[in-house]
């Protein structure tokens, strides 16, 4: 399938009065067409950082997109003046956010947020508007729409908030949506009703989706491909199948070892990856993770590891990859 | 029984909404609705549900930070809810709390070691100001700090670490109930094994008794002898864990089950899934009959026009069903 986003050695940069502080730290990964791609990886390991900066977000002066390329259907977005960026976010790229009541603004109808976009990207006239935001809401499976049109965010619950998120982002026919946590506001079911949408409305339009998430049972469940992320760098990629049944890093066999799992005997005693997350504006020179590592020699501390590819595109960032407990994870 | 270390008995908690000095309320939210269970000495009951299930405020009522609106707590015997505001500062000091959020439940202006001094000054249990030092440095290395953490500020802690400074001022006043509530749903993964682990430890080191509050499923199986799953102000099933996660009686349990993701794609290619229709009624205006009945998948007549109450379906294991 063509590659719609690709991202080279993409480095966001915020400059703090602690110092440097580098959030993403030369990440590639791509999306290819109508596919489902999960960055994975645990609060200020850069994975939201990484999203804004596709949509040319990220908060400046402090932060800045110091290098790398975001190829997008050809073009690199870093190029483009803000005027053409402007046509992209919204049209070409849709965004998700987790919070869905600070991201809708309270004092505006629900029809006139749906409507804006499409009246600006679509050039629609109101009339024309208004029935496709009450088909968009149809979409996402709000009932009565057309009488919801008048309401505010507030009037709507958690979950509704979110299905309209997503009746937004679906609204001119995007190409790519970055979904970033989702659903992590919402409960367990009402979770498992948005996910599903999500799925399905990708699948059937054929939109391709960039889900950041923490949750690694999310994940398993609607990724095809994940990209783990550890420290500002992606660590270990793979398909979806693969990084759960052979992971290749030892923080990603960390990750899954340390939660307890609905489908296995209950154990004694969690295996928790020990120590802190290190802070991004003093890193250690070598692997990020090696302080905290059970599996760390030497080398760890001193040489930050290569990204080896192993079988099938299987890429893993360690030294000690190879030879890595073989024991399925437990 | 006699070896409960508590025991809550119809609790019923409701808040009038709206209604000034000189207005009549407009309507009542109805958090709690006749809730029952005992917690044993020595034991973890998990109480789990969504958002707005009445969880949390149940876990207040037992800390007295809510008074009941009907309904008992006795705990070691006494009943809380009788008792005025001199008598619970004793009753107090045995029962403590752990909050979600450490970073909003300390006070930023004060270091870790005054913060934990606080409440055996207030209290009056260490009255001499090396003996209070001592047992910080004590209650430090109990929950994995170092000493030096003393004079550090929330601020300059790690979330972790945070958590754990709100653990050992629970520990401080030597409780025999800690409410823990969320107690690691606002930390990474990889931290959240490290607090479980720490509070299994503990349990087993003191002979701690926990309320576990949360909504994550998994966690609350890996830590609890029992589980109580609420549902808009009731509970709906309380069992064993194993009962209760092996062979669930409510459709809520089950439909709550299968909406846990599992971190395996293969397995969660075969699973099957029930995602409830709807969303969760306000508690403003409860369904008649079950409260589940408008999303439940296998309702009949019977449960819009009956409430099922809380029966002992099988030794020890209770569910609020007409069909289990």
């Amino acid at each position: 399938m063509a590659k719609l986003l690709e991202v080279k050695n993409l480095q966001t940069q915020f400059l703090t009065s602690a110092g440097v502080v580098r959030a993403v730290d030369g990440v590639s990964y791509d999306v290819d067409e109508g596919e489902t791609v999960a960055l994975v990886g645990e609060s200020g390991c850069g994975k939201s950082v990484s999203a804004l900066s596709i949509m040319r977000l990220v908060a400046e002066p402090a932060g800045r997109i110091v290098g790398g390329e975001i190829v997008f259907k050809g073009r690199d977005l870093l190029k483009l003046s803000e005027e053409e960026m402007r046509d992209v976010r919204g049209r070409d790229i849709a965004m998700i956010f987790q919070e869905p009541m600070t991201s809708l603004n309270p004092v505006l109808t629900i029809g006139r947020q749906l409507t804006e976009g499409l009246e600006i990207h679509l050039g629609m006239g109101p009339a024309a508007a208004s029935a496709r935001a009450i088909e968009l809401l149809g979409l996402v499976g709000i009932p009565d729409p057309a009488r919801r049109l008048a309401q505010y965010p507030h009037q709507f619950s958690g979950g509704m908030r979110q299905r309209m998120m997503v009746a937004m982002a679906l609204g001119c026919n995007p190409a790519l949506i970055l979904a970033d946590e989702p659903t992590t506001a919402l409960d367990v079911t009402i979770q498992a009703q948005v996910l599903e949408l999500l799925q399905d409305l990708s699948r059937r339009l054929g939109v391709a989706m960039l889900i950041i998430t923490h949750n690694l049972g999310v994940v398993a469940r609607y990724a095809d491909r994940v990209n783990v992320m550890y420290a500002g760098r992606i660590i270990e990629r793979g398909t979806a199948a693969e990084i759960y049944a052979d992971p290749r890093h030892p923080y990603t066999l960390g990750l899954l070892r340390s939660v307890p799992r609905l489908d296995e005997p209950i154990r004694a005693k969690l295996d928790p990856i020990e120590g802190q997350p290190p802070d991004l504006s003093r890193l250690p020179p070598g692997c990020a993770f090696a302080p905290r590592c059970a599996y760390r020699v030497e080398r760890c501390t001193e040489v930050p590891p290569l990204a080896a590819c192993g079988a099938a595109g299987h890429m893993s960032a360690c030294w000690v990859s190879a030879s890595l407990a073989k024991e399925p994870v437990a | 029984m006699s070896d409960a270390l508590l025991e809550v008995r119809d609790l019923v908690k409701h808040f009038p909404i709206g209604g000034g000095m000189f207005t009549k309320p407009v309507g009542v939210v109805r958090a709690i609705d006749g809730v029952s269970f005992s917690i044993r000495k020595g034991e973890t009951l998990g109480l789990v549900g969504e958002s707005g299930c009445g969880k949390t405020t149940t876990g207040r009522c037992i800390l007295q930070l809510e008074r009941p609106t009907s309904g008992s707590i006795v705990f070691e015997g006494i009943d809380m809810v009788t008792l005025d505001a001199a008598e619970l500062r004793a009753v107090r000091r045995r029962v403590q709390v752990i909050f979600q959020d450490p970073y909003s439940s300390l006070n930023p202006r004060m270091t870790i070691g005054q913060i934990l001094a606080e409440p055996l000054k207030v209290h009056g249990i260490r009255r001499d100001k090396g003996e209070r030092e001592l047992r910080v440095r004590e209650l430090l290395a109990q929950v994995g700090l170092l000493p030096q953490h003393d004079k550090r500020y929330p601020h300059q802690l790690s979330g972790g670490q945070r958590q754990r400074v709100g653990i050992a001022r629970a520990l401080a006043m030597e409780p025999a109930l800690i409410v823990c509530d969320e107690p690691v749903s606002a930390l990474d993964v990889s931290i959240q094994a490290q607090i479980i682990n720490l509070l299994e430890d503990l349990q087993s080191r003191l002979g701690l008794t926990y309320l576990f509050i949360a909504h994550d499923l998994s966690v609350v199986r890996h830590i609890s002898d029992r589980v109580a799953v609420m549902y808009l102000g009731k509970i709906a099933e309380l069992a064993d864990r194993k009962a209760i996660y092996d062979e669930p009686l409510h459709p809520y349990t089950r439909a709550l089950l299968s909406a846990v993701p599992i971190p395996d794609p293969k397995i969660e290619a075969k699973r099957e899934r029930t995602v409830l229709r709807g969303e969760v009624p306000s508690a403003l205006k409860p369904p008649s009959g079950c409260v589940f009945h408008p999303r439940c998948p296998i309702a009949v007549d019977r449960c819009s026009a009956e409430i099922p109450p809380l029966r002992e379906i099988r030794p020890g294991h209770w569910a609020a069903c007409h069909l289990a």
